[in-house]
């Protein structure tokens, strides 16, 4: 490599990590205990467990209805915004209620799939400490904009990682793969621990920051969606008043499944909530398959008639969505994925303050140059020409 | 060994590794979940092993 490019590289290598890395070093840190969020919330007790039935005939399925009423005997003055259900936990359905469809102060409310009956209220968020948590990670508590700008810097990382690539290459020339030189300067050994890390982690770094970066932009798509394909999808009903009553949930989602046979209900929206329209409920199948279940096929049903309407794919931008979610979170291979998650994290980390370290050092070096006379050398950046001495 | 295998073998192998894991993830579960932890496992232990490997004296 020419000695411009280099610092050209090294440049942009300097700059695009020193604007991320403390909000990256925020992310790894709020991030590692939200691989573990279940686990933290069942030992803090805020995590609903369905309760036991009585051993014996296959679990019996209660009206969809009668879960609704459930829900409104607990809440009679709200109104349905939502009721969905984990892939992994067929026993319960959870029920977003609020004042109204679009109501940010919503409640959320566990019911028995088997018995209709109350089960708990969980906590919003999983409680107030994983609440504060998963705001710093994903919005800075400053809503889309604080997203957007977090998906900026994720941008920036995967600059940095891709400028760290290329100059992993003058670095490591003459060293052995994984060289760690001890019994130097601490300035060295950090500079091999940082590379020996640094392209380690490279590939799980690039695609967790990338993915990132894409739930970065979950409000954007879902507004760009709903402003072209649900407009078209409710077009025909334009100008007409919204239901009075609405149509039975057990049939319509009864009249879903028969179209889509071998999916279930991953979520209902209410009419009048962004997922659906006002006179349509969204109802969003999803497949049984380790990939189909990750991605939903929304059906809208006439909320009067309780006739299915339309239905489609999903667009391609809101599948890579889906996608990307796992993708991110590392809660797609059992224990053994989620715990080397938590050490990539780490190792992140590791990566990150060592940058910081080596910056912080670089200009202490450099500073002590300045009154004495510029060595011969000094056309090259100095972290080049430590790293190339041998 | 060629000097671009010698700089790029490791990390190429080990990159391919990660993403191999990755996707198998995705995929399904039970074996396609073991693959997944060999795949990002690996490279993982790799780190490892030269982090807290036994130091050489420089030469």
């Amino acid at each position: 490599m020419s000695p411009v490019s280099l610092r050209r590289w090294s440049w942009i290598h300097k700059w695009s990590s020193l604007v991320c890395t403390v909000f990256m070093l925020l992310l790894c840190l709020t991030g590692l205990p939200l691989i573990y969020h279940h686990e933290i919330g069942q030992l803090l007790g805020n995590e609903v467990e369905a309760p036991a039935l009585q051993a014996g005939s296959a679990p019996p399925r209660a009206d969809l209805d009668s879960v609704i009423a459930a829900g409104k005997a607990r809440y009679p003055d709200k109104v349905m915004m939502y009721m969905s259900q984990e892939a992994d936990e067929p026993a319960l359905w959870f029920l977003t209620m609020g004042a109204h469809p679009n109501d940010p102060k919503f409640v959320s409310i566990a019911v028995d799939a088997r018995t209709a009956r109350y089960v708990a209220e969980p906590p919003i968020e999983g409680g107030a400490v994983m609440a504060f948590l998963f705001h710093l990670h994903v919005d800075l508590f400053a809503g889309v904009p604080g997203k957007l700008f977090l998906g900026l810097m994720g941008l920036l990382l995967i600059l940095a990682i891709v400028s760290g690539v290329v100059l992993y290459a003058p670095f490591m020339r003459k060293l052995e793969f994984g060289a760690v030189r001890h019994g130097r300067t601490a300035r060295l050994k950090w500079l091999d621990l940082h590379n020996l890390l640094g392209i380690v982690t490279l590939v799980w770094t690039l695609v967790v920051g990338a993915t990132g970066v894409v739930n970065t932009l979950a409000d954007v798509l879902l507004q760009y969606w709903q402003a072209t394909e649900i407009a078209a999808m409710v077009k025909p009903y334009e100008g007409q008043p919204p239901p009075g009553r609405l149509a039975s949930m057990q049939q319509s989602v009864a009249r879903a499944q028969a179209l889509q046979p071998g999916m279930k209900v991953a979520f209902v929206a209410f009419p009048g909530t962004p997922f659906a329209s006002p006179h349509h409920y969204g109802v969003y199948m999803r497949g049984d398959q380790a990939l189909t279940a990750r991605l939903y096929k929304p059906v809208l049903v006439d909320a009067a008639t309780g006739q299915v309407t339309d239905q489609r794919t999903l667009p391609w931008y809101l599948s890579t969505l889906l996608l990307s979610q796992p993708l991110h979170f590392g809660d797609y291979g059992g224990a053994g994925m989620q715990f080397l998650w938590a050490l990539l994290d780490l190792a992140t980390i590791v990566v990150l303050g060592s940058g910081l370290y080596l910056w912080l050092k670089r200009g202490r070096a450099a500073k002590a140059r300045a009154g004495a006379p510029a060595p011969a050398a000094a056309a090259e950046p100095a972290l080049a020409r430590e790293g190339e001495a041998r | 060994m060629s000097a671009f295998r010698g700089l790029w073998g490791m990390p190429v192998l080990l990159g391919v590794l990660t993403a191999a894991g990755l996707v198998a993830g995705l995929l399904g579960d039970g074996w396609w979940d073991a693959v997944a932890v060999a795949g990002l496992g690996i490279p993982v232990a790799v780190g490892g092993w030269h982090i807290f490997k036994p130091a050489r004296s420089p030469h």
